[in-house]
């Protein structure tokens, strides 16, 4: 083993599974953290500090597993991924997110999402989309206001139902 | 006897035309689920908790149990068809099925998953029936630290025991029972993990995490990889009727798959996939024609839907009477009890037996309207497949983030939607399982509040866990299954070879 080449054996390390470590051990650090917070008069049984420490070990143990796994490049292998297309949703979803925090309404916001979702799906037809993408909403809108009398978030646009 | 008297009064509540509509509405809604791909049995229920909360639990109980099962079906279909098994049960289905289907004989597949899938429904309800009672007197007498050794039994086998990989398993629990202690401490008041953040005081929402993990974490992974994906839709051609050949073929893979399929997901072991690869082996060994296997096979869809569809059945026996989930879906169905006061239990036995007979009795009317719907009704459900993607994926996601929206209309929620979605994606991509992290959220607290009502009853000595004979058995067992995949390097590898 020993004369194998450094650099075939560094090739190997999965930097990914590497950080997915360090976040499972940061985790671990937050719950022992959080847990040290709190007080614990109960002299008979069992404090609410217990469990947090007990799944922080758990996850600092299973960090050590998964760095050992990326050192020795035993992740699953992965196909490229079309980041650009995984970055649209995610921005419809916060445009989403903005429209509701911002008192847009819920028509405008799932339809941004409806849009955003099928452009990063390959569809090329905005004004068509936005429309389809309107009605559907509007309908969703309506059937849970009166049918379901559930009241979802208005905006200027669904104070007029 | 009883078993027969309850199931009874069970059929009455359950042939009440309102009951019946639940259960139709749940069969639809499932088969619809089960035959998109991309949408699965647990996100339609999570998406529907907030939405019926208002209504009968009962009902709303049925219709979750039909949206269980119609998934099972619906999922054989897509399978058969278009040979991207929407879950990882339907893996087996997919390799005969689809041969079947491009060698024009998808009628005879789809019909032969679809009887196999009521024989076995059927059959496995009936166990279920005759089963419950019998272990609800058992587990009359479980004391908390029982409960709480059972409940590590089922961590340990749903992460570690069977998944390709203990440690992403195990990684995936952890995750989840982190996310159980979000909240206020039941016990004393205090906030655990909660950062000031005023809506965290409620801890984690079972559907804010289910929905963004399921959907939006699906549609994530589905849109990264699009460029690789070559889907076909191979058409229905000829008779969808079985020949007199297919019938012999098949009866007695069906029995024999639930044979494996209703034991193995009573257990609190859960998952489909070990019945139907077991099911699958032992057809093609037992089979008279050996040399069709991976050509199209009809042992090979037969026997592991049967298996599928009887460990659906059987994950509801832990499900009632011990209130213990083995699967994504039976935890969604235990955040639908949940939702209404009621804990899945012996106690609800004696308190409800009109809601959990009833429940029980459904589950026969569902299978036969599945039946109904999946023979003559499959050319509708085909249609579905025809939606183009963007359009379908973009509904799943305005239909995902309605029911979080209807539920809790805040920024911090939809954040997390958006967050648990992100770690959907990435948990699919570097091929961590996701239904261990619901489980562990949803039963992480009952396993702390157990542990904590053993330790005030014992004064503090953790021996009390051992000095139960029963939680004594149940954490041995929990330990072997712990450690036995790092010794035997797991069922992965064999599962890997099966295909």
């Amino acid at each position: 083993m020993s004369d194998l080449p450094q650099g075939a054996a560094e090739r190997r390390i999965d930097s990914a599974g590497v950080v997915i470590a360090l976040a499972l051990a940061g985790l671990a650090a937050v719950l022992v953290w959080d847990a040290s917070q709190l007080q614990s008069n109960n002299p008979y049984g069992m404090g609410p500090h217990v469990m947090p420490v007990v799944i922080a070990v758990g996850l600092g143990i299973l960090a050590i597993g998964n760095l050992v796994e990326a050192l020795r490049g035993n992740l699953p292998a992965r196909e490229s991924a079309d980041a650009k297309a995984v970055w649209l949703i995610l921005g419809g979803l916060a445009l989403l997110i903005a429209i509701i925090g911002l008192g847009g309404g819920f028509i405008p916001a799932t339809t941004a999402l409806f849009v955003a979702t099928a452009t990063a799906f390959g569809r090329r037809a905005i004004l068509t989309d936005l429309a389809i993408g309107f009605v559907m909403t509007t309908l969703i809108y309506v059937a849970f206001s009166r049918l379901l009398t559930l009241s979802l978030p208005a905006g200027p646009l669904e104070r007029l139902f | 006897m009883d078993a027969f008297v309850a199931l009874a009064n069970g059929m009455a509540v359950a042939i009440q035309p309102m009951n019946m509509l639940y259960a139709l509405i749940g069969v639809l809604l499932g088969t619809a689920v089960g035959v998109l791909p991309g949408i699965g049995p647990a996100l339609t229920v999570a998406l529907l908790l907030p939405v019926t909360y208002k209504l009968d639990p009962g009902g709303s109980l049925i219709m979750f149990a039909g949206i269980y099962y119609g998934g099972m079906y619906g999922g054989s279909t897509t399978a058969i068809l278009i040979n991207t098994p929407g879950e990882s049960a339907s893996m087996a289905t997919a390799l005969e099925g689809n041969k079947m289907a491009k060698a024009g004989r998808g009628g005879p597949a789809l019909a032969t998953a679809a009887i196999g899938s009521f024989v076995a429904g059927t059959i496995a309800t009936i166990g279920l029936a005759f089963l419950a009672p019998w272990l609800v007197d058992f587990a009359v007498h479980f004391g908390p630290e029982d409960y709480f050794a059972l409940m590590c039994v089922a961590f340990v086998t749903v992460s570690a025991t069977f998944g390709s990989s203990p440690i992403r398993g195990l990684t995936s629990l952890f995750i989840g029972l982190t996310l159980g202690l979000v909240g206020i401490d039941k016990l004393t008041g205090q906030p655990r993990l909660t950062f000031g953040i005023p809506e965290l005081l409620d801890g984690v929402e079972v559907t804010t995490l289910a929905v963004g993990l399921f959907a939006v974490g699906e549609a994530l992974y589905v849109v990264s990889r699009r460029h690789h994906s070559e889907e076909k839709l191979e058409p229905v051609r000829g008779s969808l009727w079985m020949t007199k050949e297919d019938w012999q073929r098949s009866w007695k893979p069906w029995l024999r798959g639930t044979m494996f399929g209703f034991p193995i997901g009573a257990l609190p072991a859960g998952g489909a996939e070990i019945p139907t690869f077991l099911s699958y082996s032992t057809e093609k060994r037992l089979s008279k024609h050996p040399e069709e296997f991976g050509k199209g096979a009809i042992e090979g869809v037969a026997g592991p839907e049967a298996a599928n569809n009887a460990s659906a059945a059987g994950t509801l026996v832990p499900l009632l009477t011990l209130g213990l989930p083995t699967s994504a879906t039976a935890a969604m169905m235990l955040a639908g009890f949940q939702q209404y006061g009621l804990n899945p239990g012996p106690l609800l036995f004696a308190e409800r037996p009109d809601l959990v007979w009833g429940l029980i009795a459904s589950l026969f009317i569902a299978n036969v309207m599945l039946l109904v719907l999946n023979l003559p009704l499959v050319g509708l459900w085909v249609k579905l497949l025809a939606i183009p993607q963007p359009w379908l994926y973009a509904g799943i996601l305005v239909f995902a983030t309605t029911g979080t929206i209807a539920a809790k209309p805040s920024v911090v929620e939809l954040s997390m939607l958006a967050g648990f979605g992100v770690m959907g994606f990435l948990m699919r991509r570097f091929d961590f399982p996701i239904a261990p992290v619901v489980v562990g959220l949803i039963l992480g607290p009952i396993a702390e509040s157990q542990l904590r009502r053993a330790m005030s009853i014992s004064l503090g000595d953790p021996m009390a866990l051992l000095q139960s004979p029963m939680s004594a058995t149940l954490l041995g067992i929990a330990l072997i299954a712990l450690v036995a995949p790092f010794v035997t390097q797991g069922l992965g590898r064999f599962k890997a070879n099966e295909d």
